[in-house]
């Protein structure tokens, strides 16, 4: 009976996380899709995404697949564009605020005392402002484009992977590997950025995908709002701009529900690798 | 304990400092405010007495201190746009805001507890993978396409919902008609919101279920009912508190977007109202009194800590 039980249990955690591994395996397909389709966008995209290619507002057809926008220009090739907007915010938004945070935690965790007070009360500051009104006020000041909104979120989104590796540093410090690091009388930065960086990656890796999602989405968000990217340029979240607009929220589904299932797919795409990452790299909890 | 909260309050004040300055710092950089309230026709004089009359032309840590002096005598200023005080404006606007939120995160919070102990003792069950998997979706979807979705789905679509604004115009409001406006947006921030409070009750919780005072009170024979809600719930206060204390934030910054697709009269709206128009004293009002609220929220998340958890000591 109890090995009836344990067997049926087996199987269930077995199901489990092949279904969960068969959805990270497809995100990680479809994040290649898109990568793919952002890199060689000029070349699949039918027309030039801010070019006038068509009548206004005409629904999708064989010239246009999925129909055209307000003042005519092709809704599939600003997709396409809108896509290559969106992985670049998400991947520069995370390499910033990853060297931020990790240096930052390196340092608190590793030299501790005033340095680590004042740091951390840094990224307490940073934490506490609340993070929109921080991100609008700072899209009203610099003129709103690509490079600010990297910018800004880039320098807001640091303080979780900064307090992930400053735990981990804490942590490490007290083991004997690099204990002997410094009885060895080896460089401090040796130690910080050969020794410990490398034992503290996976967490910071698994944290850096959900980042990498929130950036998007944020984009996506200031966009929506006319604080983001500015038009004529086109992303994600400028394309549903329009839909506050009812007879286009109403008559015109084509323009805002493709841009919208495309971030989701996107989005979701990274969390659940990000999720699988979690399960790889912490092979005592299947699945938390 | 007196103590450890006295601390705390201490520590929370040089924070608080550094935000309003960084805050007052952006605003100066921002541009010129008298420029946006009378256009570019007004002469120069006018522009200078004006800019005297405000205390413009002084350099900037003397405006800075200016204001926090005003700030600890209780006055905010005000606004470049209405001319309103700053503290009536946000007065005003903050009900609604408060309405919202408090609506959200409790119906959130109800929600994610049954449904993530559910996903916990079911652990690898089918229920357990699709509430999993739909918490993902959940935080996956971006609350202003929720929002519009909903609006095509409710409003356009089957008419039962309004989609803008507090109440009906030109009838008294009766909570009948704010509940039914109320609706549509709670609805979109608890989908927003729960996909991360299940996963988060739900870790937890699975962490507790391995414990092995768990093992005592299901070996003790007082039954599954007992030992889930009893024992395991209890325990799992403390993540709850915590992701309450995240939560809300994140729901102060959140409903701006929302208040701006559904027309809400509350903080959020007042405040993108303010940043189109540069309108300082009422963003840097808005700023500080958020920037209060996340700080208390912390301070209060780090007592109740040590009211639920016994072992927790101050020091």
């Amino acid at each position: 009976m109890e090995a009836l039980i344990q067997k049926k249990s087996q199987k269930r955690t077995h199901t489990f996380v092949f279904w969960k591994h068969k959805l990270a395996f497809a995100s990680v397909i479809l994040l290649i899709i898109f990568v793919v389709t952002a890199l060689f966008g000029n070349m699949i995209s039918p027309y030039a995404p801010n070019t006038i290619t068509g009548s206004f507002s005409a629904p999708p057809s064989v010239q246009h697949w999925l129909g055209t926008d307000q003042i005519g220009r092709d809704v599939l090739s600003r997709l396409i564009y809108g896509i290559k907007i969106s992985l670049l915010v998400g991947v520069s938004v995370t390499v910033i605020s990853s060297i931020i945070g990790i240096v930052i935690g390196l340092v608190a965790g590793f030299f501790g005392g005033k340095i680590d007070a004042a740091l951390m009360g840094l990224t307490d500051m940073v934490m506490s402002f609340p993070y929109i009104l921080l991100v609008l006020v700072a899209a009203a000041i610099f003129k709103p484009g690509l490079l600010s909104i990297i910018l800004i979120l880039g320098f807001v989104d640091w303080p979780g992977i900064a307090r992930l590796v400053r735990g981990s540093v804490l942590s490490l410090r007290e083991t004997n590997f690099i204990k002997a690091d410094q009885l060895a009388g080896l460089p401090k930065t040796y130690i910080l950025f050969s020794e410990i960086l490398p034992n503290a990656i996976a967490p910071i890796l698994i944290y850096a995908t959900s980042v990498m999602a929130y950036s998007i989405l944020d984009e996506a968000a200031l966009s929506f709002l006319g604080m983001g990217i500015q038009p004529p340029t086109a992303s994600l979240g400028n394309m549903l701009n329009g839909a506050e607009n009812l007879t286009i929220l109403t008559e015109r589904l084509w323009l805002w529900l493709p841009p919208g299932i495309v971030i989701i797919l996107l989005v979701l795409a990274i969390n659940f690798i990000g999720d699988a990452l979690r399960d790889s790299f912490d092979p005592n909890n299947h699945y938390k | 304990m007196r103590k450890y909260v006295l601390k705390k309050i201490l520590f929370a004040i040089p924070i608080l400092i550094g935000i309003t300055i960084i805050d007052y710092l952006f605003m100066s950089y921002a541009g010129n405010p008298l420029q946006m309230i009378h256009g570019p026709k007004v002469s120069q004089a006018a522009v200078h007495a004006k800019e005297i009359e405000y205390g413009l032309n002084k350099p900037f840590y003397i405006q800075y201190l200016v204001w926090l002096n005003q700030i600890l005598h209780g006055n905010f200023g005000y606004s470049y746009k209405s001319f309103q005080p700053v503290s009536d404006l946000i007065a005003s606007h903050v009900g609604p805001t408060l309405l919202l939120m408090g609506s959200a995160l409790f119906i959130s919070i109800a929600l994610s507890i049954p449904v993530a102990i559910y996903s916990a003792t079911h652990q690898y069950s089918k229920g357990d993978y699709t509430i999993v998997t739909a918490s993902f979706v959940g935080t996956s979807i971006p609350s202003f396409f929720s929002a519009l979705v909903v609006i095509y789905l409710f409003t356009v679509k089957l008419g039962w919902l309004p989609s803008s604004g507090m109440s009906t115009l030109g009838e008294n409001t009766q909570f009948g008609d704010v509940f039914r406006h109320l609706l549509l947006p709670v609805i979109v921030l608890v989908a927003a919101t729960m996909g991360s409070n299940v996963r988060y009750i739900r870790s937890a919780m699975l962490e507790i279920l391995q414990k092995d005072y768990l093992l005592n009170a299901r070996a003790k024979g007082i039954g599954r009912f007992l030992v889930i809600n009893k024992h395991a719930l209890k325990n799992a206060l403390i993540p709850i508190i915590t992701v309450i204390g995240m939560q809300i934030p994140l729901l102060f910054g959140g409903t701006v977007i929302i208040e701006q697709i559904f027309s809400w009269p509350g903080l959020g709206l007042l405040t993108m109202t303010a940043v189109l128009n540069n309108d300082y004293p009422v963003i840097m009002g808005v700023c500080l009194l958020t920037a209060v609220v996340v700080l208390i929220t912390n301070l209060l998340t780090d007592i109740l800590y040590a009211a639920v958890d016994p072992t927790i000591t101050f020091k």
